[in-house]
């Protein structure tokens, strides 16, 4: 089997009592006890005026983390080829579609269309950076980030890809009512990866992933377990915990039933 | 890139449930589009719709994803042998070595469309039968075909709008190529549903009449639906010159508007190179160009120029969404089985519902079929957000 590997040089994450990498690495490594309280997003620095108003949560929530794993990376996000992975679009956005078309006139904005669709987070990030490289956008529910992971990998493995370095953005946020109960979430949670081919000065870690049919028994300490369950997205936290410098530097994430990835982690030469 | 053949594929639209069917409407210049009729919707445009879904039933095990968008996928699945070669495919390397990877725009939406008109009139509760997960969910089309064809390779979906079923040709030629997968089931699925009817209504785009690609009087999208496979697998270090391969992707970003495109195309210009770069051709060697080719002014204008940019008249181009309508989601693998049928038949489809090409566009534009050989054929697919694909079909290895 196969191993793909990449050098991590820029993390960020936002998620119900984790608000930022920095803040979130003591949490993390459970030097201090996780306190779940919403999760703060923080305020669009991006994007011309009008598309800003134009914005939900779910597109704030993907450029925020984004941004921030560009700047811990130092990267140039107008230079990054990027995955977006996310487990469903805007589920607020959706349900305003979905109470006007069950209403007697059907009339529904433009503006929420062109926002419904699955990759406006990708969209609006190329106008807030200006970055026209190759955008993925891939979904496979609760293993959505696991195959974000895996397009990124592979993106930097293959040969006619010459891509040294992209960014990984996973988001989530959940549905508001009825649609949360068919689809329940925890608070909103945004993972972001710079991942780069070849270790470079920024470098702070190494991580090599296989695919196969490991036993994924993944289960975090205290509340880090409930952000891990909430979301899609927070699947990853495994793999932000090893980051952190908690134990173990290896981690299990599921993206079917069939399948699961291995995640092993290295530190920086 | 190191080609990778196509071994199977099949579509189902409104122009022919199957290769057979597809094939004879392409020839014979037949569109599918009719006047909307679709459930209730009161809206004065035309429609690719595919007849007798609901008839179609999902395995007994399978019954979760019931709903018009899985019923297209299992109808697809059973047509010209595609569930049969792909069960030979997980034979041959391993169910694990096989991968789902499909695009959709809406997936089963419809169905949360029709929950809303049946909320609890005291708490606004969906219906105890919704099943989010096995319909309305983007991966509820992966997942289902993945499960319906006993795979277990990586399965994901790619809902990137009108892009989404091209872009899952360079995902899988990735995973092949750095040797995670030997084969994958990829293509799209995209069925009718209020939500697009009427959203691309509320933007104007929807054509009165059915939709007349890169005519001087277009005026805007006819909408359709579609179910199309495709078996990707490593191919042979030499194969024959009948066989169909994937010789070339690209992919770019606009980083311009939500849903309109840019002006002089120069996304689509990104993607077009790097499926030529990739591919180790020129120009000159495209034989064929499956145009997005959408009907609304603006597209057919930004991806015009684009391909005169690079083309110039060299190379004929038609898009075929005058016989299909536009299935969104489903285009690019629709678009590229049409493709593979022009490589097998040396014939360029022509172009349905187009009177006059547009003559502010200077490009080879076909309206009508044309038998010659075809070795290259490059197939574009562009959508909302400005997210872009090229792929480029070949016949034999030449």
């Amino acid at each position: 089997m196969s191993v793909l590997s990449a050098w991590i040089e820029g993390i960020s994450l936002f998620a119900p009592g984790l608000t930022g990498w920095d803040a979130s690495v003591p949490l993390l490594a459970g030097a201090a006890d996780l306190a779940l309280a919403p999760t703060d997003i923080p305020k669009l620095t991006v994007l011309p005026p009008a598309e800003r108003r134009r914005v939900g949560q779910v597109v704030r929530l993907a450029l925020a983390t984004g941004l921030a794993a560009c700047e811990a990376a130092a990267a140039d996000a107008a230079e990054l080829a990027t995955v977006f992975a996310s487990s469903g679009g805007d589920g607020a956005n959706c349900h305003a579609i979905c109470e006007t078309l069950a209403s007697s006139d059907r009339l529904i904005s433009p503006i929420r269309f062109h926002n419904s669709v699955n990759n406006a987070a990708s969209g609006y990030w190329g106008i807030a950076t200006g970055a026209m490289a190759p955008s993925a956008i891939v979904s496979a529910f609760d293993g959505s980030f696991a195959a974000g992971l895996l397009e990124a990998l592979c993106q930097l493995a293959a040969p006619t890809e010459a891509c040294e370095r992209i960014l990984l953005i996973s988001y989530d946020v959940p549905y508001p009512e009825p649609l949360a109960a068919a689809r329940p979430m925890g608070d909103a949670c945004g993972v972001g990866l710079v991942l780069a081919r070849q270790p470079g000065p920024l470098a702070r870690a190494r991580i090599d992933v296989q695919v196969g049919g490991f036993a994924d028994e993944t289960r975090l300490a205290g509340a880090l377990e409930n952000v891990r369950l909430g979301s899609p997205s927070g699947r990853a936290l495994p793999l932000l915990v090893g980051l952190a410098g908690g134990t173990p530097a290896h981690c299990v994430l599921t993206l079917h039933e069939a399948m699961t990835l291995r995640v092993d982690l290295a530190g920086a030469s | 890139m190191k080609p990778i053949l196509l071994s199977s594929l099949t579509a189902a639209s409104c122009i022919g449930t199957g290769l057979e069917a597809t094939r004879a409407s392409l020839r014979a210049g037949r569109s599918g589009l009719v006047p909307c009729r679709f459930e209730d919707a009161t809206l004065p445009c035309w429609i690719g719709e595919v007849a007798g879904l609901d008839q179609v039933t999902l395995p007994a095990d399978l019954v979760r994803f019931d709903c018009r968008n899985n019923r297209l996928a299992q109808l697809a699945l059973a047509q010209d042998g595609f569930a049969e070669a792909v069960a030979a495919a997980a034979g041959r390397h391993g169910r694990e070595r096989v991968g789902v990877l499909l695009g959709t725009s809406t997936a089963g939406i419809l169905t949360t469309e029709h929950a809303y008109r049946r909320r609890d009139a005291g708490s606004g509760a969906l219906p105890a039968d919704f099943d989010y997960r096995g319909t309305h969910n983007i991966h509820s089309v992966s997942d289902f075909v993945r499960q319906a064809c006993a795979l277990e390779g990586p399965a994901l979906a790619v809902s990137s709008a009108c892009s989404s079923s091209a872009k899952v040709f360079a995902t899988a030629a990735r995973m092949i190529e750095v040797g995670l997968i030997d084969a994958a089931v990829v293509g799209g699925v995209d069925s009718l549903c209020l939500t697009t009817l009427y959203g691309f209504n509320s933007l104007e785009l929807l054509s009165p009449e059915p939709c007349r690609p890169f005519d001087a009087g277009r005026r805007g999208i006819s909408i359709g639906e579609a179910a199309a496979f495709v078996l990707l697998e490593r191919a042979p270090d030499v194969v024959s010159n009948e066989a169909i391969v994937l010789r070339g992707y690209g992919e770019s970003s606009d980083a311009h508007h939500m849903s309109s495109p840019h002006p002089e195309g120069l996304g689509a210009r990104l993607a077009m190179e790097a499926a030529l770069a990739r591919a180790d051709l020129a120009p000159t060697d495209i034989d064929y160009i499956n145009l997005h080719g959408t009907a609304t002014p603006s597209n057919d204008s930004a991806e015009g120029r684009a391909v005169a940019d690079l083309f110039g008249r060299t190379v004929p181009a038609s898009s075929t969404k005058g016989y299909t309508g536009h299935a969104l989601g489903a285009a690019g693998g629709l678009e590229a089985v049409i493709a593979a049928i022009a490589l097998q038949d040396g014939a360029i489809p022509g172009s349905a519902g187009t009177r006059t090409a547009d003559p502010a566009i200077g490009i080879d534009y076909v309206l009508t079929p044309r038998s010659r050989p075809i070795v290259h054929v490059l197939s574009n697919s562009f959508g909302f957000g400005g997210t872009n694909a090229s792929l480029i079909l070949s016949r034999g290895s030449r």
